[in-house]
């Protein structure tokens, strides 16, 4: 018998397919991972520490750098918590155009996600269809307040500009041609017989593993847990939307890859149903200029992110700056389950599991 | 029409009989026209690849919505050399740790391997090098000689990457060869010779690919994996292995490697051509234009799989070839030798 | 949620309890945590740990946990405060493996120490880093 050896491989940071700089130090038998263990921190910037030397206003722009492909879902998850925290209402037309930018980031995001799981797994192709669609996404952005990526739009209490006029014709032809666009997905990729064998049953996370390790969003729902905060406990007015909650059943990777395809649906059709509701009028709240919670008060307000569960615990000490303010990343949490989904599978395994976690290392880090 | 036809044969003889006219002996003659051939080879082989990859640049940048290279001369059909003078000038970077005499032949081993494929090819009538009589297996046997390159740039290169896409590289070889050669087998039987001549002239009534259309999906499947081409570019995986075993070269020396691979797809692809598609055989134009032709509509579908499909994994790709290839090629083999002696 | 507010009066009476959005459970020693936390999780099903962190309070530390029961969507919050000369807790790994990262964090940025916990390191910070930087004493080399 040859003595055979564990090699012990770095997956990351400096690799093609970690989404930034995830490190996975990974301990293979041949292709097969015996061991893996996840280092973070790599772009680690020190977000909650800043908080507390910033106004609640000047941190605005700094969640949008947390999950930057979600732009507008974490500067809305921050400025409903800091509103709870004042005890602010919005305007009903200001509501409407958040839940309209929130599901156009979850579209973004999981369009991006569902490119970025084709090039990981050898479909260059995928990539380049979807960054063509999201694209359309970005020049929307881009119209309402000249950011494409990471673009400050909400403010404390609303917005400080409405959507510009072209907006309407750019959503309307976007949520048109958005069937062509999945159906054009669906060809290239779900329907492709190799992918179908590298996510089918591998990276596989039950309901069980998924909830006692905290794992939120759409990973959460492809283990089969119906759980999605806009449904279970309606922040801002999404209990006015009628959606579905896409459940997988395995909790595998394509599941994984299933639920986001079938959510970008269920975000168009919140939209479609935002834009037709949506009434005329103020579109910012009576915010003081100085923003000053109540000493002592603190808030915990969490949405759901295209990540997941993505909470801002607030600490207010009575002054113009927070005193302590936390992000429950769900990036951060749901990376803590690539060990125990990765281990015993193959080293290929492991990059579509990374993948398929979508993990957005800005907020793992923070 | 008749010249054009015989243009390269009337030209070969013509120097062979200058040389014999200037006083050289008939074996002097022949060796001085056979250095003659290498040196067109290596010519074409080059100015081919120049060719080969600009058109899969704009292939891919086609299926993939995009332009492609179109700066550089009309189409940007100079990228490719502006690419080419960057890696010649590129400082050559050896990584102290690794074992240097294997690093550095291993990507001039790999594009000598690939440059000896041309010379059993007949790229005319009457127009092989060296019109070998075990030409099939010649081919068969240096082209899977590659691996040992690709073998020793990942053990050379003293990198784990490496050296993951090295033992995938061999064992992707180990299952590939086997289909590969019971593919070729069939056509063999029916052709009843190993000469590539002869298998071109054998078909032809009927191209081999009507008679074993079982036998071509098989080759085409286990080829694209013997060229280490999309979905099984195994030993490269950039998203995996970051470049596998071409992970530490850079500059000229993976410009080797980059222009073998080329080399080999071109070379696989008119092997194609010869074995299934009738080869130099077609109507109008002369023989020598005819299996370019073919080789490029070949290497167009390698290259739509590649920018269509994802990598399979390697657990399945070994599965498949084991489980489903090989089982099928031998039987192919069965109904190709029952039906042949029954026809006798 | 009546029977919980009962057993927690009777078992734990040092515990405080405010219904808010969350109910929020405020402990005083950390002693009596991990009982807590095992009884709601074995005992009321509250089996997810959203979120784990802590606050710096200048004359001591509370850590802070948001705890749910999915899908029936009950939420508890449980604070508890520790002493800041010596910041020590029991940890919530074996209960919820969620806990795992988000203690390592806690360690990290604020100094606290878990007990039990199966790999305490530093994880967003590099591993010689001196220092807590969410505390408020800290001061940026």
């Amino acid at each position: 018998m040859l003595e055979t050896d564990f090699i012990t491989i770095n997956v990351g940071p400096q690799h093609p397919s970690t989404h930034g700089g995830l490190h996975a130090e990974t301990v293979l038998d041949g292709e097969h991972i015996v061991d893996l263990k996840v280092h973070l921190g790599y772009v680690h910037r020190s977000v909650e520490k800043i908080a507390e030397s910033r106004t609640y206003t000047q941190f605005i722009p700094y969640n949008s750098r947390l999950d930057y492909l979600a732009t507008h879902l974490p500067t809305m998850g921050y400025c409903q918590a800091v509103e709870k925290l004042l005890g602010i209402s919005l305007p009903e037309r200001a509501e409407y155009i958040r839940v309209i930018m929130a599901e156009l980031s979850r579209i973004a995001s999981h369009m991006l996600f569902i490119g970025s799981l084709a090039i990981d797994i050898g479909a260059t192709t995928g990539l380049i269809y979807c960054f063509r669609d999201r694209e359309r996404i970005m020049d929307m952005f881009e119209m309402t307040s000249g950011q494409r990526l990471i673009s400050s739009y909400m403010r404390i209490g609303g917005f400080n500009e409405d959507l510009p006029e072209e907006f309407y014709p750019a959503v309307k032809s976007f949520l048109d041609d958005l069937p062509y666009m999945l159906d054009e997905y669906n060809n290239l990729l779900t329907g492709n017989e190799i992918l179908q064998a590298r996510l089918k049953n591998t990276g596989i996370l039950s309901a069980e593993d998924a909830i006692a390790y905290g794992v939120s969003g759409p990973n959460l729902r492809a283990s089969g847990v119906a759980y999605d905060i806009r449904k279970a406990e309606p922040y801002g007015i999404y209990d006015r939307f009628a959606f579905d909650i896409p459940v997988g059943q395995k909790g595998d990777n394509m599941d994984r890859f299933v639920v986001r395809i079938r959510e970008i649906e269920e975000s168009a059709r919140i939209i479609r149903q935002a834009l037709k509701d949506m009434p005329e009028g103020e579109i910012k709240a009576k915010v003081p200029r100085v923003i000053k919670p109540e000493k002592g008060k603190e808030v915990y307000h969490r949405i759901e992110s295209s990540k997941g569960e993505l909470g801002f615990y607030i600490v207010s000490d009575g002054g113009e700056k927070p005193y302590r303010l936390h992000v429950r990343a769900p990036s951060f949490i749901n990376l803590g389950v690539l060990p125990l989904i990765s281990r015993g599978g193959k080293l290929q395994d492991l990059i579509a599991n990374i993948a398929t976690l979508d993990p957005v290392l800005g907020e793992a880090d923070r | 029409m008749k010249g054009a036809e015989t243009f390269f044969v009337d030209l070969a003889r013509a120097i062979v009989n200058g040389l014999e006219n200037m006083g050289m002996s008939a074996l002097g003659a022949e060796i001085i026209l056979l250095i003659i051939k290498f040196a067109c080879i290596a010519g074409i082989v080059t100015v081919n690849i120049i060719i080969l990859i600009w058109l899969e640049r704009k292939i891919s940048g086609f299926i993939q919505l995009r332009l492609g290279p179109n700066r550089l001369g009309p189409w940007g059909v100079f990228q490719t050399i502006a690419d080419a003078i960057k890696l010649l000038t590129k400082e050559d970077i050896i990584p102290s740790q690794t074992d240097k005499i294997i690093f550095r032949t291993a990507p001039i081993v790999f594009i000598i391997i690939s440059l000896m494929l041309y010379v059993v090819l007949p790229f005319g009538d009457g127009m092989a090098i060296v019109d070998l009589n075990l030409g099939v297996l010649y081919f068969i046997s240096v082209g899977s000689l590659g691996t040992i390159a690709l073998l020793m740039a990942g053990w050379g290169s003293n990198n784990k990457w490496s050296l993951l896409g090295a033992m995938r590289s061999v064992a992707q070889m180990i299952s590939y060869e086997i289909p590969l050669v019971f593919s070729l087998l069939a056509v063999v039987m029916i052709a009843g010779s190993l000469n590539m001549s002869d298998i071109v002239n054998a078909q032809d009534k009927i191209w081999f690919v009507f008679l074993q259309p079982v036998a071509f999906i098989t080759y085409f499947i286990a080829a694209t994996a013997e060229l280490n081409r999309g979905p099984f570019d195994m030993p490269e995986a950039e998203q995996e292995l970051t470049a596998g075993a071409y992970t530490e070269y850079s500059g000229m020396r993976w410009a080797l490697f980059f222009l073998a691979e080329y080399t080999n797809l071109f070379a696989v692809s008119a092997l194609t051509a010869i074995m299934f598609f009738g080869g130099f055989k077609g109507p109008f134009l002369p023989s020598w234009l005819w299996l370019p032709i073919k080789a490029y509509i070949i290497m167009l579908v390698f290259f739509w799989l590649k920018w269509t499909l994802p990598r399979i994994r390697m657990d399945h790709l070994m599965a498949f070839s084991w489980k489903v290839l090989i089982p099928v090629t031998l039987a192919n083999l069965v109904v190709t030798g029952c039906v042949l002696h029954f026809l006798k | 949620m009546g029977d919980l507010l009962k057993e927690i009066r009777k078992n734990f009476p040092s515990v405080t309890i405010e219904e808010d959005e969350f109910l929020t459970l405020r402990i005083n020693d950390g002693g009596s945590l991990l009982p807590l936390l095992k009884l709601l999780k074995t005992g009321y099903g509250f089996n997810y740990l959203a979120n784990l962190t802590a606050v710096d309070y200048k004359d001591k530390f509370t850590v802070v946990y948001h705890i749910y029961k999915i899908p029936e969507n009950e939420k508890v919050c449980i604070k508890v405060d520790i002493n800041r000369d010596k910041p020590e807790l029991d940890s919530a790994v074996s209960l919820w493996p969620a806990a795992d990262f988000q203690e390592r964090e806690v360690y990290d940025l604020m100094g606290i120490v878990f007990r039990g916990h199966p790999n305490l390191e530093r994880i967003l910070l590099p591993a010689d880093f001196v220092g807590h930087p969410l505390r408020k004493d800290y001061k940026p080399a």
